[in-house]
């Protein structure tokens, strides 16, 4: 199958049909980072994907923060 | 996996909550986690004209979604921070997410009604590009609901951000910012009323509503947070998240109910002194407010190219 990857933005092959999770297990993806997303749908952590689906692993991290680290001595 | 409330097969887990749940299901649930948290924390009141401050992002819009559908009177504005190609996206998905919804977008754009972009406010400031952009929003959301007759600005902070924020306040003790730290800052001092409705969700969740209910966004982190702390304290509590489900939520939350009470002495002592920036109004306790200036040493610079390829380290990945 080939699946689609974010930050950067890459397309690999993987061999094989396999559930959600054995796929996030095999390219070393934490399960909470990640949705799993095929023809727009999500796939579920035990759904299976077919050898021949094209895929997108979709991070869901994101955002900048302007901790107080950055802020330290500013004022208001 | 089958969906606990109708027994059909599930789209997603919420281990968290020890559940599947469908499509139909989990989008309710969404409703109900946001209608409960805005209740919870009393944020909006029936009636109560609502500012969501819109990024193009997937917590940005899925709230402004929730929030429509809750029956809220809701405005989005969205800060054009002129980070090139992002920016412009960012710019396009907000503004279709309106079209859409036909639903009334704001827009300010930091380079053509300031003179700065984030790049070159940060450099011109001595900033990080993180908080130039966040003392921008800020002061600009702020400013905009007060103008607009708003009663509430809304944001789209959910229950990642807020654990992360916490977990990063902890590390290095800061007080004063762990006092602040809650879903709710009441208006007041000249600040109009700040509510956060999506705590009760995580961003795996706001993102899963975002495909769900159809929605676009911008799904590229923004060029100038890649690599910052903030997205490895949210790594480090999803390590942990994963053997023992629940564990944000439970840091996050029982801090509320038991320790953000013990820290406000530190956070009313920080803004003693509030009073009207001589220039623009808002408060400050410096001669004048830190936006006015960042304007006025940022104001006119030049734009600084951003670097749109990531500099953050891509996940490890084995080819089988």
């Amino acid at each position: 199958m080939m699946v689609l990857l974010r930050n950067p933005r890459r397309q690999i092959e993987v061999s094989g049909a396999m559930q959600v999770s054995t796929l996030l297990a095999r390219l070393e993806i934490n399960r909470e980072s990640v949705l799993v997303i095929r023809d727009g749908t999500i796939v579920a952590g035990d759904g299976w994907l077919a050898d021949t689906d094209d895929v997108e692993i979709r991070p869901v991290i994101s955002g900048g923060f302007d901790g107080p680290a950055h802020r330290r001595g500013a004022r208001p | 996996m089958r969906c606990r409330v109708c027994r059909g097969p599930a789209i997603i887990d919420i281990r968290r909550h020890n559940a599947n749940f469908c499509a139909e299901h989990f989008l309710k649930l969404c409703r109900d986690q946001v209608a409960k948290a805005i209740g919870e924390f009393d944020m909006i009141s029936p009636g109560e004209r609502v500012l969501v401050a819109v990024s193009g992002g997937k917590d940005s819009l899925a709230l402004w979604d929730l929030l429509l559908d809750l029956g809220h009177d809701t405005d989005g504005l969205y800060l054009g921070l002129g980070i090139g190609d992002y920016s412009d996206r960012s710019h396009r998905y907000a503004r279709d997410f309106a079209d859409r919804r036909g639903a009334k977008l704001v827009e300010i754009d930091l380079p053509g009604d300031y003179g700065y972009d984030v790049a070159g406010g940060a450099k011109a400031a001595r900033r990080v590009p993180c908080s130039a952009c966040g003392l921008s929003k800020r002061h600009l959301f702020d400013r905009a609901a007060l103008d607009g007759g708003y009663d509430v600005v809304a944001t789209g902070h959910n229950l990642d951000d807020e654990a992360a924020v916490l977990f990063g306040n902890v590390l290095r003790w800061h007080t004063e910012y762990l006092g602040r730290q809650v879903p709710v800052l009441p208006g007041a001092n000249g600040f109009p009323r700040k509510v956060k409705p999506l705590v009760r969700l995580g961003e795996r969740e706001t993102a899963a509503y975002c495909v769900v209910r159809g929605i676009d966004y911008i799904v590229e982190e923004c060029p100038m947070a890649l690599g910052n702390k903030h997205l490895g304290y949210k790594d480090a509590l999803n390590a942990i998240e994963v053997t023992s489900p629940g564990s944000k939520h439970d840091f996050y939350f029982g801090f509320l109910s038991r320790a953000s009470a013990r820290f406000r002495v530190d956070a009313a002592a920080d803004s003693q002194d509030l009073h009207p920036c001589p220039s623009c109004g808002a408060p400050t306790t410096a001669e004048s407010c830190a936006f006015c200036r960042l304007v006025a040493r940022a104001g006119g610079h030049h734009p600084v190219a951003v670097e749109l390829s990531p500099t953050r380290p891509a996940p490890s990945v084995t080819r089988p």
